[in-house]
């Protein structure tokens, strides 16, 4: 899998070069200003970019506009933005394309080095990786007759890492169940909330983000 | 007729008011004599202080009271009384164009009565018409005289605008120190206890993995260490979010509004009218009020829904917040909302809440602003 880095602290960078190598991620190119990040994506055509929201020239949310820009151009591209907090107000605007490969987690994440390249991988393949802080957010959200209130504890722990990305399996491995009881939890869950049923891993997760985002 | 003894009456309780000027007006010349012996005493000798400043608290007690009744003549809000020698000086000089009035006044009434009274007399008709001209004119002037007086007194006594917004100013600079340094101890008690707390017994499991023998052992300490160093970092994080939030930083006010909508547990609708961006402090202090208005709408106003509107225009921007809730909100000084209009009045804004029992609730913020033009 091939990489490009953006990123302008560079004890960061550097960290998140020898990560991403020491588990057979290429990167190929590690820039640090937003302008260079556009090129490098049309030069080498990764199969995802990591870009920091925050990035010089401007140091406001740089990273995070030539990522949509460089989406708007060509739409298949994954992108994981890793930001020093979270807003929903980005998270909202990275999912409005409905499109996966997507990614908004918290530089923080990187800390857990496992779940973290876990995120990269599910992004490049077409996935969505968001970050927990941000679900918390969009499940605490007021919505008209809330459906969420009809949920179990365990089905909200299973929506929760649903709408992160998870797939069943690997939510299955993080809650220590079986596949099957969490297959049985997110039949259950996609009855309650009145979401269509789908197959579609990437289709499962836009339908709950969208379900989540769109209360408001 | 009662128009008559209504315009008798006025004119009648005008000649008393003058009446009482002059004399208070030649009372006052005559105390500022012992007051002067008494200024230079001191001077001079350096005793006798008390009987300088008894006398002048004297002269203030009247000037105060006499700048009282100009404010209530002129319809005015009564200030502060500042100023007074010179004020009586004036007043005691108008009392001598008071006593002159009234001396015509009733020198003309004297001779009109005399020559009607004594018609046979024979007093040429010129100094009858003379005396009448003179009880006419003094009549008519009684009230301006007054008005005269009230315009004197309120000019000489009342602090200039210059005065007013100094002291506005002061008051506004106080508070903001007051606000930043109170700031500030929270952000050092914050760091205190939380990360530095946290950094430092990080660094104490990290020390003790090192020296650990045992693989298992030194596994699970690195393990704490980790978990630390996540919550130091998720604390730093709320203590930055509450210093300057960072979307606002990167996207301005309006990007502030939007994000604080949508955390609000309240439905909110946001319009956004404003393309410019204010400065920096402006834009904090707007929306640090912002949050605090919808942290008291969510907490206490159970409403089902609120609207921001965001506008600028004539250099003001203005901020208004509504809520279909319950209403009753009131500025209590030492709660949210009054410390909003401290914060605001600092940058010569304003807060204004209509918020009737029962609601729905309005609170308007505006601020003056040299509005910067938009980074792009």
């Amino acid at each position: 899998m091939r990489v490009v880095l953006a990123e302008d602290l560079a004890l960061l960078r550097d960290g998140l070069v020898r990560l991403l190598e020491a588990h057979d991620i290429e990167v190929v190119d590690a820039v640090d200003n937003a302008p260079m990040l556009l090129d490098a994506l049309r030069r080498h055509r990764p199969d995802v970019a990591v870009v920091d929201v925050r990035l010089p020239p401007t140091q406001t949310d740089e990273g995070l506009r030539a990522a949509l820009q460089a989406r708007q151009a060509d739409p298949a591209l994954p992108v994981l933005i890793l930001s020093q907090h979270v807003e929903q107000l980005y998270a909202r605007e990275l999912l409005s394309d409905r499109t996966g490969g997507i990614g908004y987690l918290l530089k923080d994440r990187i800390g857990d080095v496992r779940q973290f390249v876990d995120a990269v991988r599910r992004v490049a393949e077409g996935g969505t990786a968001m970050d927990p802080a941000v679900i918390s957010q969009l499940l605490a959200r007021p919505r008209a007759d809330d459906p969420l209130t009809t949920l179990t504890p365990r089905e909200q722990e299973v929506l929760a890492l649903m709408a992160e990305g998870l797939s069943n399996r690997a939510i299955s491995q993080r809650l220590a169940v079986s596949d099957k009881a969490v297959g049985k939890h997110t039949n259950n869950i996609f009855g309650k909330l009145g979401l269509p049923p789908t197959e579609d891993q990437n289709r499962r997760v836009l339908a709950v983000l969208a379900f989540l985002d769109g209360a408001c | 007729m009662m128009r008559v003894l209504r315009v008798l009456r006025g004119r009648v309780g005008a000649a008393r008011v003058v009446i009482n000027h002059a004399l208070l007006g030649a009372a006052l010349l005559l105390v500022l004599i012992p007051m002067a012996v008494m200024a230079i005493w001191t001077r001079l000798f350096g005793v006798g202080q008390y009987g300088r400043d008894g006398l002048h608290a004297l002269l203030w007690h009247v000037a105060h009271g006499r700048h009282a009744w100009s404010a209530r003549v002129l319809g005015r809000q009564a200030e502060q009384t500042r100023g007074v020698l010179p004020w009586v000086l004036a007043f005691g000089a108008t009392t001598v164009l008071s006593l002159g009035t009234m001396a015509a006044l009733l020198l003309g009434m004297f001779f009109f009565i005399s020559v009607v009274t004594d018609v046979g007399d024979g007093l040429g008709i010129t100094p009858l018409l003379f005396a009448v001209l003179l009880a006419v004119i003094a009549w008519l002037l009684l009230p301006w005289l007054v008005r005269l007086q009230a315009h004197l007194t309120d000019w000489l006594l009342s602090p200039s605008p210059l005065a007013k917004r100094v002291a506005e100013l002061a008051e506004t600079r106080a508070h903001t120190v007051d606000a930043q340094a109170t700031e500030l101890r929270r952000i050092e008690r914050d760091l205190h206890d939380g990360a530095q707390a946290r950094l430092v017994t990080l660094r104490m499991t990290l020390g003790m993995a090192q020296q650990c023998g045992d693989l298992a052992t030194m596994r699970s300490l690195v393990g704490e260490a980790h978990e630390c160093a996540g919550h130091a970092l998720d604390e730093l994080r709320d203590l930055v979010r509450g210093i300057h939030p960072p979307v606002l930083a990167e996207r301005g006010l309006a990007g502030g509004i939007r994000a604080a909508a949508l955390s609000c547990p309240v439905p909110v609708d946001v319009r956004i009218d404003l393309t410019t961006r204010p400065e920096p402090p402006i834009e904090s202090a707007v929306y640090f009020a912002l949050t605090e208005i919808l942290t008291n709408i969510a907490k206490h106003s159970g409403a089902r829904a609120a609207t921001i509107h965001l506008t600028g225009q004539d250099g003001m921007i203005r901020l208004s917040v509504t809520d279909d809730g319950r209403g009753g909100a009131t500025p209590v000084p030492g709660a949210g909302l009054h410390g909003i209009g401290r914060r605001l009045a600092a940058f010569d804004g304003s807060l204004a809440i209509d918020s009737p029992a029962g609601g729905p609730s309005e609170f308007t913020m505006e601020v003056p602003c040299a509005l910067s033009s938009q980074k792009t």
